[in-house]
């Protein structure tokens, strides 16, 4: 779990020109003076226009509230297309997305908080997408497809380890677990770029805001191992958790994904290991920390090795070089599992002492260091 | 100068200018202070010019004192074959102007020249701050070693400089992380020095156990050591001096980062405060036990003293040492609120000098001459002096550090005490064996951490690269 939205869906970067966003666009018009001014306030957001052309879509906030303000560009089942967090009272900025005709929401949120105040913005025509790069392509639908399929696999072992709970069986709850998040940790990026599922499912207790009922995966697993027991709150808790993925599972195909998308949510995946999971913070109760660490390296190695034809026709020291550390990773982390090849029987995280700790971390740095290269290779013309 | 001109055509932006010397300006800041464990280290005269690393042979060519401007732009990628020195086009901006108001003033901005026949933080002027690393090789493959030292040195030529790594830190691929970090721009060179070693764990790879000098000895427990392994030791280090922390710890974070899956770090320690100068006419530092510390530190102008105590010799071997030095490194522990309770007469005991002016037992100045048998037998100065060591003497160029606390409420602080010599095993060692079983500071200090390492030559000139005299032969 994250608390940021991730680039794997947003299609878009703040104030800056995005060299290839929806398949390497070759875009010329939507300059700065075709900019949407955007003023927000503490009940008010006001755009200065209602339709714009497809293409680069160029937002000019200003925050005349008296607080805090998030805006967000919005698809119509509010998935973020992009969005820029934290602007000050009194500040001004610009915010940069490549969108798509078709229907979408300005937000403007007072306080970071809440629904927000929205103002319907269409896009129009064709957008600007030419000069295609047909691998790319290709590798994006595979990757959609991927995520599809993850999700797909996810619901049936989501429903076990829900079963168990509610069950009231701790020892097939415990067991059912970690195989129940794989699929999830594979796709983290795009997964949590459904803004409204992640915080639901995948919250640690550190992430859990004043006032926030802490549901999902890590509420039960504090329940299963730390307070060893299973009350009514977690049975409900475990139905709640197949309804949320549920709704991922039927919502996640429909994610924007681009090359450069997809080859930043490989690096994402590194972060997420490298923030949580070599630290051990991820599964603090179960420990099985090493399970996600797997499933996100997995996800990771997917992603790119669906770019890598394109992104070796640029760079193909970059790929030798990553297909090294994925070896190396991998490897590793086949010295702490305790099964057979491929399972996913791993130790125990509070058994791995700081030295092998150091390791993991060290292998992981080798890889997304440069993992974190691959979109300007998969961009690059 | 021709010889160092960049060998990579096209390299003219070189924003180095000749002109006038960053030495002379580097010692007027310096304040020395020295400290160490052996607070006495004789000093002959020497003026303070901190300077030179170059230890008086020719500062061959280029290098000879150029301050560079400070503008952090990138010019070319670590990558790059030379590092365009000279054939610098834009008119020599000085130190002095570049500097600005504001800053630490003209001297603390200049650049110190990387290039040399001696790696520049040795003997050059010490500057305010430090972060030191150390790394363990992660690799075995010889040619992707190398291949990191050439864009290390790369990168560190241009740090030094004032410049960034790469490409810079904006204005490339929106997509993809910049080369530099950017925390270092618009800040000007601060002296910065990026200093490498060799460890003696590094010879156990790659083929090198027949070419481990024999001075790299591996240091023997003393008594009293209570060393965390994982503090100490290392495969590797660099040693980053600068007026501007923020400058040094750029340096250690984008060679850190350069390195990925070449190398890790192992651990790292950031000091400020030298406890220890190479310009004797300054005022000499004081260490957090409020002492004034390497009092008869060697100058850095003293190329007699240098040669014969710091610089590894032709005749001394091996080969490809010559011209480098021997770094211990060691992390030492004070117990900083049981010294704070001692009276004034055992602090001054323990140390075998007065707290105020720094004069030696029985003398009225700090540069008086001491006498040692005025001195308790169990004094700092005396046991660490080189006339109580036959002779012993250590270049020493430590910082003071604060951690933060240690949990118990007790400042986590200390020395990071830092010693350059020709020959281990006639410098730290004997020293230490004194100390670790007589000194009396022993009651209020700690070694908890402890490396050392071969110090190679310097890079000469831009198309040499750290460590070229030990890889060069087959690699090259």
């Amino acid at each position: 779990m994250r608390a940021a939205r991730l680039s794997a869906v947003t299609a878009a970067t703040a104030a800056t020109a995005l060299a290839c966003v929806t398949g390497c666009t070759q875009k010329s018009g939507a300059d700065s003076g075709d900019a949407i001014k955007v003023t927000a306030a503490d009940t008010r957001c006001d755009t200065s226009a209602e339709r714009t052309p497809a293409g680069q879509v160029t937002l000019s906030i200003e925050n005349k509230g008296s607080q805090a303000t998030e805006v967000e560009i919005l698809f119509p089942d509010d998935r973020i297309v992009s969005e820029k967090e934290n602007i000050g009272p009194g500040t001004h900025y610009t915010l940069t997305a490549e969108i798509k005709a078709g229907s979408y929401e300005i937000a403007c949120r007072p306080g970071m908080k809440g629904h927000g105040v929205r103002q319907k913005l269409t896009v129009t025509g064709g957008g600007g997408s030419t000069a295609r790069d047909p691998g790319a392509d290709r590798a994006v639908a595979a990757y959609r497809t991927y995520v599809q399929e993850q999700a797909d696999q996810t619901l049936p072992k989501v429903k076990v380890f829900a079963d168990a709970v509610e069950k009231g069986d701790l020892e097939a709850a415990k067991k059912a677990y970690a195989p129940s998040r794989i699929g999830w940790e594979r796709t983290e990026p795009v997964a949590e770029s459904f803004g409204d599922i992640d915080p639901e499912v995948d919250t640690r207790a550190d992430g859990l805001e004043a006032g926030q009922k802490w549901t999902g995966w890590h509420r039960l697993e504090k329940a299963l191992w730390q307070d060893g027991r299973i009350g009514p709150a977690e049975k409900q808790l475990a139905g709640q958790l197949v309804k949320n993925l549920t709704d991922w599972q039927a919502r996640v195909g429909k994610a924007v994904i681009t090359p450069s998308s997809m080859a930043n949510g490989a690096k994402e995946l590194l972060d997420e290991v490298a923030t949580g999971k070599v630290t051990g913070e991820e599964d603090r109760y179960s420990h099985t920390d090493l399970v996600d660490f797997k499933a996100n390296v997995e996800g990771a190695q997917k992603a790119y090795e669906l770019l890598k034809p394109v992104a070796a026709r640029h760079d193909a020291a970059l790929t030798k070089e990553l297909d090294k550390q994925f070896t190396a990773l991998n490897r590793l982390l086949d010295t702490f599992s305790k099964g057979a090849p491929g399972s996913y029987t791993f130790t125990s995280y509070d058994k791995v002492d700081k030295a092998d700790r150091k390791e993991l971390s060290d292998a992981v740095n080798a890889l997304a260091e440069p993992l974190s290269k691959l979109a300007a290779a998969v961009v690059a013309r | 100068m021709a010889e160092e001109v960049a060998a990579g055509a096209g390299q003219q932006g070189a924003q180095e200018t000749p002109g006038a010397a960053g030495p002379e300006r580097g010692d007027t800041a310096a304040g020395p202070r020295d400290q160490g464990i052996a607070s006495d280290g004789p000093a002959a005269g020497g003026s303070a010019a901190g300077g030179s690393a170059a230890g008086g042979s020719a500062t061959s060519g280029a290098d000879g004192g150029r301050p560079r401007t400070p503008s952090r732009r990138a010019l070319l990628g670590w990558g790059g074959a030379g590092l365009a020195l000279g054939a610098a086009a834009a008119g020599g901006a000085t130190a002095a102007v570049e500097s600005g108001g504001g800053g630490p003033g003209a001297a603390d901005a200049a650049a110190v020249p990387f290039h040399g026949p001696h790696q520049a933080g040795i003997a050059t002027a010490v500057q305010d701050r430090l972060h030191f690393a150390a790394f363990d090789v992660k690799t075995t493959d010889r040619a992707e070693f190398v291949r990191l030292l050439k864009d290390w040195t790369a990168a560190a030529a241009r740090m030094t400089g004032g410049h960034t790594v790469g490409h810079g830190a904006f204005g490339e691929l929106p997509e993809a992380p910049p080369d530099d970090t950017g925390e270092a721009l618009g800040l000007p060179p601060s002296r910065l020095t990026l200093t490498l070693g060799f460890g003696p764990s590094l010879f156990t790879k790659f083929g090198l156990a027949d070419r481990r000098p024999d001075a790299l000895v591996d240091l023997p427990k003393f008594p009293g050591d209570n060393l965390d392994p994982a503090r100490s030791g290392g495969d590797l280090c660099i040693q980053a001096c600068a007026d501007d922390p923020q400058v040094a710890v750029h340096a250690i974070r984008n060679l850190a980062r350069i390195g990925f899956g070449t190398v890790a770090i192992r651990w790292s320690q950031l000091g400020f405060g030298k406890t220890s100068s190479t310009t004797p006419d300054a005022q000499t530092p004081r260490n957090l036990m409020g002492f004034k510390d390497g009092t008869r530190n060697i100058a850095g102008t003293d190329t007699k003293r240098l040669d014969t105590h710091v610089w590894v010799g032709a005749q001394d071997g091996p080969h490809w040492m010559t011209g480098g030095s021997y770094l211990v490194a060691r992390r030492i522990r004070m117990n900083i609120e049981t010294w704070d309770r001692t009276s004034l007469q055992e602090q001054e005991d323990v140390f075998g000098r007065d707290k105020g002016e720094g004069a030696p037992v029985g003398k009225a100045k700090e540069h008086d001459e001491p006498f040692l048998k005025a001195m308790k037998p169990t004094a700092h100065v005396r046991l660490a002096h080189p006339d109580s060591n036959q002779g012993a003497t250590i270049l020493r160029r430590g910082y003071s550090f604060t951690d933060g606390t240690d949990g118990l409420g007790r400042l986590e602080a200390g020395l990071f005490f830092l010693a350059y010599q020709r020959d281990v095993r006639k410098g730290f060692i004997p020293v230490q064996r004194h100390l670790a079983r007589q000194d009396a500071l022993n009651e209020y200090i700690q070694h908890v951490g402890s490396a050392v390492f071969a110090i190679p030559p310097g890079v000469r000139d831009g198309r040499d690269w750290w460590g070229s005299t030990l890889f060069g032969k087959s690699d090259d």
